[in-house]
């Protein structure tokens, strides 16, 4: 007999079939012609803002060694457009729905995620607290644990569903933010968003990017991330979702087994469209490998003497 | 959107800059328009990874041909390349041109490697028996490339070139007035330059001509998941932000938001 194989994880309320999805910003429906949505671990459409956003100046992209920055500045259609028709879009397929949210204040995250959590058919919400707090002193939320944990905690105070926190890598001691999001009540974190990075063309000895700076992706940040979701698994219990340059599924397998429950994919569909669930197949080739018939059994699995 | 591996079948310099590219395309089931690209892996390695746009130059029956010019990285990789190896790249992507088959002669303004996106053009008004005019423009002699392919194609072909002095605004502009007094322009069509696309819109919008112009901006996905390569259109609406990749690259003259 062969021995199924189980790649179920759960976070929270959420049953994920599979630890694999796409990374907010990097997944659209217009993938749908590419891979099979029913096929992933959850669906996480871009960052949605309350008010319709035009975004930055072009170029919003540049390539550097094995990565590269980006600054598309949250383009968003808005609130009233996500409700009507991204929410409804995605909601036909089985994989459970992620809203990722994007605001410039805790007020401003409270009141939309009271009108997206509430929605039936969202199953969770993912903060991006890597924006910048425009209430504030204009730093991202997540680079402050005092501003984590109070935003989450009034989110939490809106809504039942489960609360990912997306932490910010660009700070000191990212254990001291996941902390403070846990105890503002989030459900699971996700380690992390880009990590903020600039490029010159030396040739115009200008930017390489429209906004001068970006957000940094792909395989050259993946140690770091690694070292991260290390980092946060030793001093909180909470579900991690590791996130950035994962290419394969080795890539994939590192962060499970550094302590991550399920892993986003951003960078590497758009080289190669099927990246998502080559990843589930090269994971479950390894589990076989290994007669390792439950990922839960991977996860944080990191041999240290 | 979908990933395919097609036999490379050569893979030439053809100028100093520019390098010429055939593909076996039999395998592919979806049909390809002038105007539309492709999204290219330029190496057999992992690096540089992100894949580059390039339009398709030529369609024949079982191959399509891409002209490219060696600028960085990624097609200083695409050189190296070689005949047997196979190609990957996404596509067909795009919206490509749209070609009046009752048009009686169409302008193309093409600057530098913006031929290699507009020839294909051509090749259907050949097709269509819409007659072609053809502005080329470029640094020098070397780099005007598809000029004998047009006027294979037998289409009334206008070199200039910095090298001859004779690429500046005001000159195009006058060939382009000759070029309308003579003929009967149903559609002019512009890729490769800021320049002549402004000069190219306005005697559009002088002319009541339509128009379509190929943009080019740095790429993401190409799968219109990632918003990075954008550009404005006038709608009755406003000023309406479009991705490059999935509402264009090919977008009215006319409407297009020229920076
Ligand atoms: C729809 C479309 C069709 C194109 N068709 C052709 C063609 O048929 N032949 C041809 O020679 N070129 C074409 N280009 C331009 C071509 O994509 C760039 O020259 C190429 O990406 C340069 O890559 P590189 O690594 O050699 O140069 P680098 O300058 O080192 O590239 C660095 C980064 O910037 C991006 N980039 C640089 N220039 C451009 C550009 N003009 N447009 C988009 N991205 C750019 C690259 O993709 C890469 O990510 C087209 C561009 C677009 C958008
Ligand atoms: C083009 C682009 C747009 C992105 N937009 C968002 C966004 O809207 N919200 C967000 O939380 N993260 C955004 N990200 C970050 C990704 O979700 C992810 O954290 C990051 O790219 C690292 O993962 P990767 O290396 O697999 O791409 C974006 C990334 C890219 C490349």
């Amino acid at each position: 007999m062969i021995a199924q194989l189980n790649t179920e994880i759960v976070i929270g309320s959420l049953k994920l079939k599979n630890p694999i999805m796409p990374a907010s910003g990097a997944f659209g429906p217009e993938m749908k012609d590419a891979i099979d949505f029913n096929e992933l671990g959850a669906l996480v459409p871009k960052s949605i803002t309350r008010l319709p956003q035009p975004g930055n100046r072009t170029p919003r992209v540049c390539e550097t060694t094995a990565g590269m920055i980006n600054s598309i500045g949250i383009q968003s259609k808005g609130l009233d457009y996500y409700m009507k028709y991204t929410i409804p879009e995605f909601a036909a397929y089985s994989a459970p729905l992620i809203s990722s949210i994007s605001a410039d204040s805790v007020d401003e995250f409270a009141e939309m995620s009271e009108v997206i959590g509430n929605h039936p058919d969202v199953d969770a919400l993912e903060l991006n607290i890597s924006c910048p707090n425009l209430k504030g002193n204009g730093e991202a939320f997540g680079m402050n644990a005092e501003v984590t944990e109070s935003l989450i905690q009034a989110v939490k105070n809106v809504t039942d569903v489960p609360l990912i926190a997306k932490l910010t890598p660009n700070v000191t001691s990212i254990q001291d933010i996941a902390l403070a999001a846990e105890a503002g009540g989030a459900t699971a974190l996700n380690v992390a968003n880009t990590l903020l990075a600039m490029a010159i063309d030396t040739e115009s000895r200008r930017p390489l990017i429209g906004n001068i700076m970006g957000g940094f992706s792909g395989p050259a940040v993946k140690p770091v991330i690694v070292r991260m979701i290390y980092q946060v698994s030793q001093v909180t219990n909470l579900p991690i979702i590791g996130c950035g340059g994962i290419m394969n599924g080795k890539d994939a397998l590192e962060m499970i087994i550094a302590g991550a429950s399920a892993v986003q994919v951003g960078t590497a569909s758009f080289i190669y469209p099927t990246a998502m669930p080559d990843i589930l197949e090269e994971i479950k080739d390894y589990m076989k490998r290994h007669a390792i018939y439950d990922i839960n059994e991977l996860v944080g699995s990191i041999q240290v003497d | 959107m979908k990933q395919h591996f097609m036999p490379i079948i050569s893979n030439q310099q053809v100028s100093s800059r520019y390098w010429h590219m055939v593909v076996d395309s039999s395998r592919l089931t979806s049909p390809i328009e002038p105007g539309q690209f492709f999204h290219i892996r330029c190496s057999q390695g992992s690096f540089p990874f992100l894949r580059r746009p390039f339009s398709i130059y030529r369609i024949n029956e079982s191959t399509i041909e891409f002209l490219y010019l060696v600028k960085g990285e990624g097609t200083q990789e695409m050189t190296h390349l070689q005949a047997g190896e196979m190609l990957d790249v996404v596509g067909p992507l795009g919206v490509g041109f749209s070609l009046d088959k009752s048009a009686d002669t169409i302008l193309l303004v093409a600057r530098g490697v913006g031929i290699a996106t507009l020839a294909a053009l051509a090749q259907e008004a050949v097709e269509k028996n819409v007659k072609c005019a053809a502005i080329l423009s470029a640094r020098s002699k070397d780099d005007l490339l598809a000029a004998d392919l047009l006027q294979g194609f037998g289409a009334e072909v206008y070199k200039v070139t910095e090298e001859d002095g004779t690429s500046d605004v005001a000159n195009v502009e006058e060939i382009i007035r000759g070029i309308l007094k003579r003929n009967k322009i149903d559609g002019i069509y512009t890729c490769g330059s800021r320049r002549l696309s402004r000069l190219s819109q306005n005697i559009a919008n002088e002319y009541h001509i339509p128009g379509e112009i190929a943009l080019e901006e740095h790429m993401g996905c190409a799968m219109g998941a990632c918003f990075a390569c954008v550009c404005d259109v006038k709608e009755d609406t406003g000023v309406k932000s479009v991705r490059v990749c999935l509402e264009g690259p090919v977008f009215s003259l006319e409407k297009v938001v020229l920076g």
